[in-house]
């Protein structure tokens, strides 16, 4: 052990015996502040040694090295100077904020890849104006046909499967607990468990089979936004009904108390103190069909052009609009897709802004 | 207005397991009738029994009679929201509701019972409730805003406010101090002295002080033994029951020799 380093008021010739004898339990070994950023540096200056001299190699490398050697230097020192517990407490510390680092570098250079690409080709031009007319290798065209596909798809997607995902939740939650027989509940519960598995091509074919061939529906927007519902439902009936079971069981029972009907409660008590939460697994299943293709392959043709009328004529899509310029394989192309990319994104962030703000205005008074 | 309650050979059940036998008791209006009982002994559920709140619960149920001004509130053609409206409650933990203003926690009984009302009207019944509950001076100049942003006791007497506003005959309590501070049970029990001249009361409670300050008449329920059902052991005047019970398990328990 080293000596100790002195925190508190008292210098050691102006303590008592006892007070000494204390202060020798209480007090433990303690590592500077400044330990971390040192080990740090160490741990840099050591790994880009190592990258000069070894086998180590690239940028990634060093970085991976130095991570290690910052963890090892800096649980050895702590441990000859704070003890087992504080080296295992700091060494559990860098591997938390290191998975941290690890999970978000994926997420920040998916952005940042879509940004830097996306804004070569977008301008207002790009958002107003449809591809028609424009051949994949000159400049120019844009995104406008399929920005109107894709929200009145996704929004007529939302308008099937958001009641019927909440209305869904609220069997399970509010009704089948005082059912005779909860058989109709866990079969509800297993089918909304293995639609949530089901992959999204499959619902599309699901759909073309169900609604075009059988049916005989016109391949259409109208025909994509069922399938786009299908896949929210799940997502809203699950994120709901967690939402609807941490409402507490008193606030239902004060309002049974107060005279008011069971419908009533569920719709002005329950509802509303659920309302931000369910609003967000709302939006996170829109945000899920946004960007789904495979079904819209199946279920709706391409097209260049404007087509407001989502239930007849072929309809564009943001997804099938990146996927189609993608494909076609030229620069100009290219770089319409990756602003396509960077326009679904960000209008997927500002449906999601709008609900959060109308939910905080609605929901739990604070 | 208050209505008098009448209970005979009331069994309760919670699915298969019988929690309260065969309670026979009676209410008089315009009195104070206090619960009291070691934990587990069933006074709750029979409290929650008198306005069919117990068949909330999943697989709950009751057999006997309930009657209230001899109606029996179990007969086959009575609505269990009708009983409510007319047989109010208020829970232990205080629990406004968390989406609305004070102003509509108060006349959320009207309103949500359906029926459209004048502001006016609405305005008349949130001062008179609010007065009721001693609670409209503190909170006059902030109706609108949240009722969870009042203290514990703020929040109790507004859930009493909100209670009393659709006028019922009975007001039931269940425990409704025992989340509070001294200073917010004695304003509560004031408020219960006041109450009394307008409805019938009954109150569970776990402070047998308490019982033998606000209530007229005391009822004692006891357990037989772990798994058995509850009991009603006995029921008399306050005071009979605090100096001069006629079964020892009463005096057993308050004066604290229980168990």
């Amino acid at each position: 052990m080293t000596e100790p380093t002195r925190q508190s008021g008292l210098t050691d010739h102006e303590r008592t015996e006892s007070q000494y004898l204390l202060h020798e339990v209480l007090a433990g070994g303690k590592l500077p502040r400044w330990a971390p950023a040192a080990a740090g540096v160490g741990a840099l200056i050591l790994a880009v040694l190592l990258n000069v001299v070894t086998f180590v190699d690239g940028v990634a490398g060093t970085l991976v090295v130095a991570a290690l050697l910052f963890a090892a230097i800096q649980t050895t020192w702590s441990f000859a100077v704070e003890g087992r517990r504080h080296a295992v407490d700091r060494l559990a510390t860098t591997a938390v904020y290191t998975t941290f680092l690890l999970a978000l570098a994926p997420l920040l250079a998916v952005l940042l890849t879509v940004v830097l690409k996306g804004l070569k080709a977008l301008d207002i031009g790009f958002l107003l104006t449809s591809m028609r007319g424009v051949s994949p290798r000159s400049e120019g065209g844009g995104v406008y046909h399929a920005i109107i596909g894709t929200l009145e798809q996704v929004g007529i997607a939302a308008l099937i499967g958001i009641p019927l995902g909440v209305l869904t939740a609220i069997y399970l939650v509010e009704y089948a607990a005082q059912a005779r027989s909860r058989r109709l509940a866990r079969a509800v519960s297993f089918f909304v468990d293995v639609m949530t598995g089901v992959p999204s091509v499959v619902v599309g074919l699901f759909v073309y089979t169900a609604a075009v061939l059988a049916l005989g529906m016109e391949r259409s927007g109208f025909t994509a936004a069922i399938a786009l519902a299908i896949l929210m439902i799940p997502v809203v009936v699950r994120s709901t009904e967690e939402m609807l079971r941490i409402v507490p069981r008193e606030l239902r029972e004060s309002s049974f108390a107060l005279g008011i009907p069971k419908w009533r409660t569920i719709l002005k008590i329950v509802l509303p103190t659920a309302l931000g939460g369910i609003v967000t697994g709302a939006m996170l299943a829109v945000a899920r069909v946004a960007g789904e293709t495979a079904p819209l392959l199946l279920t709706t043709f391409m097209t260049q052009s404007i087509n407001w009328n989502p239930f007849s004529g072929p309809q564009a899509a943001l997804p099938t609009f990146i996927w189609d310029q993608f494909n076609s394989g030229t620069q100009a192309s290219q770089d319409r897709a990756w602003a396509g990319a960077l326009v679904l994104i960000t209008l997927v962030m500002l449906l999601y802004l709008t609900a959060k703000i109308v939910a905080r205005y609605t929901g739990v008074k604070k | 207005m208050a209505k008098r309650i009448d209970v005979s050979e009331l069994d309760i059940y919670y699915g298969r397991f019988k929690a309260v036998e065969g309670v026979a008791l009676s209410v008089e209006p315009r009195s104070v009738t206090a619960f009291i009982g070691p934990s587990g002994c069933g006074k709750s559920t029979v409290l929650r029994s008198l306005n069919r709140m117990h068949e909330v619960i999943p697989g709950a149920y009751v057999e006997g009679k309930v009657l209230l001004d001899g109606e029996d509130i179990y007969g086959s053609d009575v609505d269990p929201v009708n009983v409510r409206r007319t047989i109010g409650m208020v829970f232990q933990r205080p629990n406004p509701f968390p989406t609305m203003s004070i102003y509509d926690n108060v006349v959320a009984g009207l309103r949500l019972e359906g029926g459209r009302r004048r502001k006016g009207e609405l305005d008349a019944v949130v001062e008179r409730s609010l007065r009721g509950a001693n609670l409209w001076d503190e909170v006059k100049d902030r109706l609108h805003r949240p009722g969870s942003g009042l203290s514990g006791g703020q929040q109790q007497r507004l859930c009493i406010a909100r209670a009393i506003a659709i006028e019922p005959q009975v007001l039931l309590m269940d425990e409704p101090c025992s989340a509070l501070d001294p200073i917010s049970t004695l304003a509560i029990e004031d408020l219960i002295e006041e109450l009394k001249e307008r409805f019938t009361i009954v109150i569970v409670t776990h402070n047998m002080q308490q019982a033998a300050r606000v209530s007229d008449t005391t009822a004692f329920f006891n357990l037989s033994g772990i798994g058995k059902p509850g009991r009603l052991i006995e029921v008399a005047a306050t005071e009979t029951i605090f100096s001069n019970p006629a079964q020892q398990a009463t005096e057993d328990y308050i004066s604290g020799r229980f168990g």
